[in-house]
């Protein structure tokens, strides 16, 4: 919406939301990009700072929790005021989630590489991580430009992070039946894969409810779901039968 | 829920209905081809921004803009299928079946009772004294003002406060027992405490009657009514349940005038 409040101070706190809410977004863009150079390059350091950094996330989620509520309480949103605030509320939910599962990535990465465990399928890993960052990058512009369409491209999107979910999960699970020096290493990479997609899903979240905040209306198509990994058995004779 | 209630809204045959209805003071248009439907029972309100036409319109429906020589209307408005500006309409049995409170309470210098029981008595409704006393205490129990005036029914009136005449207004114009109530802004020179009671009055009277409802707060239209329509310049923009007017309007000029936004 170009058009201003009459009542100024209106249209600055909603400034305000959508600053609060972009400045989240933009932090948890960082912390995933930064706890996939630590993948990539085995670097600790870099992880221990993804693991300080969820707090200034939470920081901004209480900051924004705030702001909404006196918008609510003072100001009595209605229309497309009304679902901007109550959207932001949700989107800044599911980012301080994403920030979640990118400290926990960090701290898995920060793990494997201080026990110099095993580490195959990283470049796959990597792929997936760089999926969801321009996801979530989509996301936040669909966001900030009211762009429907981006955000029903973003919500389609995440059907490829499931399939690259379904492929790392045959991969690594191969790898740990090839040998058990594999085990420990692998299922760290299989959590991390699994944050990975759920990344995805509260992306593709964030996408329906910015779809809703533009135009009113929740998007009627399901998007397709890719994720099988909850229904595969990979058996040691699959492997030895090749 | 929103099924159930477009289910009821649209189901049932509008108690009114108004087609291309223009309405001209003199030379000037108030009113430009407005055409809607009013639902039994249920709470229809109309806003815009002063001078729309809001107050005009439903001043239509129970023909009070007769008493202004220059106002003339034009168009097609049904009440219960009938032509309400039929040469054959007896206008005072019209707005007998068709009420109206106004924006500041207007008691009559009488007594409490005495207000309720005028329109009962000049219609000729009541067989008996009893009869006459069951009208007055039924109409001031529907109007929730009952309790609080018991002892006092024979006091004038005018000594009451804001809240308490303006539910003496709405018990008047029950006791002629009409089906349709016109309000017009009933609760702009009230306190947010009486509001609160002429609205949850509203809510309770909504079973038995039909209640349109002129209203500049925004709030108190998405608290009470069903149906919202929002007028502008004379005309018609927008029509719908109120919960989509205040969620997703259709129209830009009903989004920017309910969010408070410079058109």
């Amino acid at each position: 919406m170009n058009e201003t409040h009459i009542v100024s101070s209106f249209t600055d706190d909603m400034n305000e939301l959508e600053s609060l809410l972009l400045q989240m977004g933009g932090l948890v863009e960082e912390q995933l990009k930064n706890a996939t150079l630590a993948l990539k390059k085995s670097d600790r350091e870099l992880a221990k700072t993804v693991l300080k950094g969820d707090e200034r996330i939470n920081d901004l989620e209480a900051q924004l929790n705030e702001t909404a509520i006196k918008i609510l309480a003072l100001r009595q949103p209605v229309a497309v005021d009304l679902r901007s605030v109550v959207m932001s509320l949700k989107i800044a939910r599911h980012l301080e989630r994403v920030g979640d599962y990118a400290k926990n990535t960090a701290r898995r990465i920060n793990t494997i590489t201080k026990a110099s465990a095993f580490t195959g399928s990283v470049s796959t890993l990597v792929r997936m991580c760089e999926m969801v960052q321009s996801m979530i990058k989509s996301a936040l512009d669909a966001y900030s430009k009211r762009d429907s369409n981006l955000a029903e491209e973003v919500r389609h999107n995440d059907e490829y992070v499931d399939q690259m979910h379904n492929t790392l999960f045959r991969e690594l699970l191969t790898y740990m039946m090839e040998d058990q020096q594999h085990i420990s290493g692998s299922i760290h990479l299989l959590l991390i894969a699994k944050n990975l997609e759920r990344m995805g899903d509260h992306v593709a979240d964030i996408a329906k409810e910015t779809q809703y905040m533009v135009t009113g209306e929740w998007p009627e198509n399901q998007r397709n779901k890719g994720d099988n990994t909850s229904k595969m058995i990979i058996d040691l004779v699959d492997i030895e039968g090749k | 829920m929103e099924l159930s209630m477009t289910l009821d809204a649209t189901t049932k045959a509008p108690i009114m209905s108004a087609k291309n209805v223009d309405v001209f003071y003199g030379a000037k248009q108030a009113i430009d081809d407005v055409s809607l439907d009013i639902a039994e029972n249920q709470i229809t309100a109309f806003i815009g921004p002063s001078g729309c036409g809001k107050s005009t319109f439903m001043r239509c429906l129970n023909r009070m803009n007769d008493t202004i020589s220059s106002a003339k209307v034009t168009g097609d408005i049904r009440f219960a299928g009938q032509d309400i500006y039929s040469s054959k309409v007896d206008v005072v049995a019209l707005r007998k079946r068709i009420g109206m409170v106004f924006q500041k309470a207007n008691p009559f210098p009488k007594s409490i009772f005495d207000n309720v029981a005028y329109g009962p008595r000049i219609h000729d409704l009541a067989e008996s004294k009893d009869h006459l006393e069951d009208i007055v205490v039924t109409s001031l129990k529907r109007a929730g003002l009952y309790d609080e005036v018991a002892d006092r029914l024979d006091e004038s009136g005018t000594g009451l406060s804001g809240g308490q005449q303006q539910r003496l207004c709405i018990a008047r114009a029950i006791a002629v027992d009409p089906q349709i109530i016109l309000m017009d802004e009933p609760c702009s020179a009230l306190d947010p405490i009486a509001t609160a009671k002429i609205e949850e009055l509203m809510e309770q009277m909504k079973e038995d009657y039909t209640i349109v409802i002129v209203t500049h707060s925004m709030a108190q239209a998405a608290r009470v009514s069903n149906k919202t329509a929002f007028f502008h310049l004379g005309k018609l923009i927008e029509f719908d349940e109120t919960d989509t007017i205040f969620t997703n309007p259709a129209n830009t000029l009903t989004q920017n005038y309910i969010s408070g936004r410079i058109g």
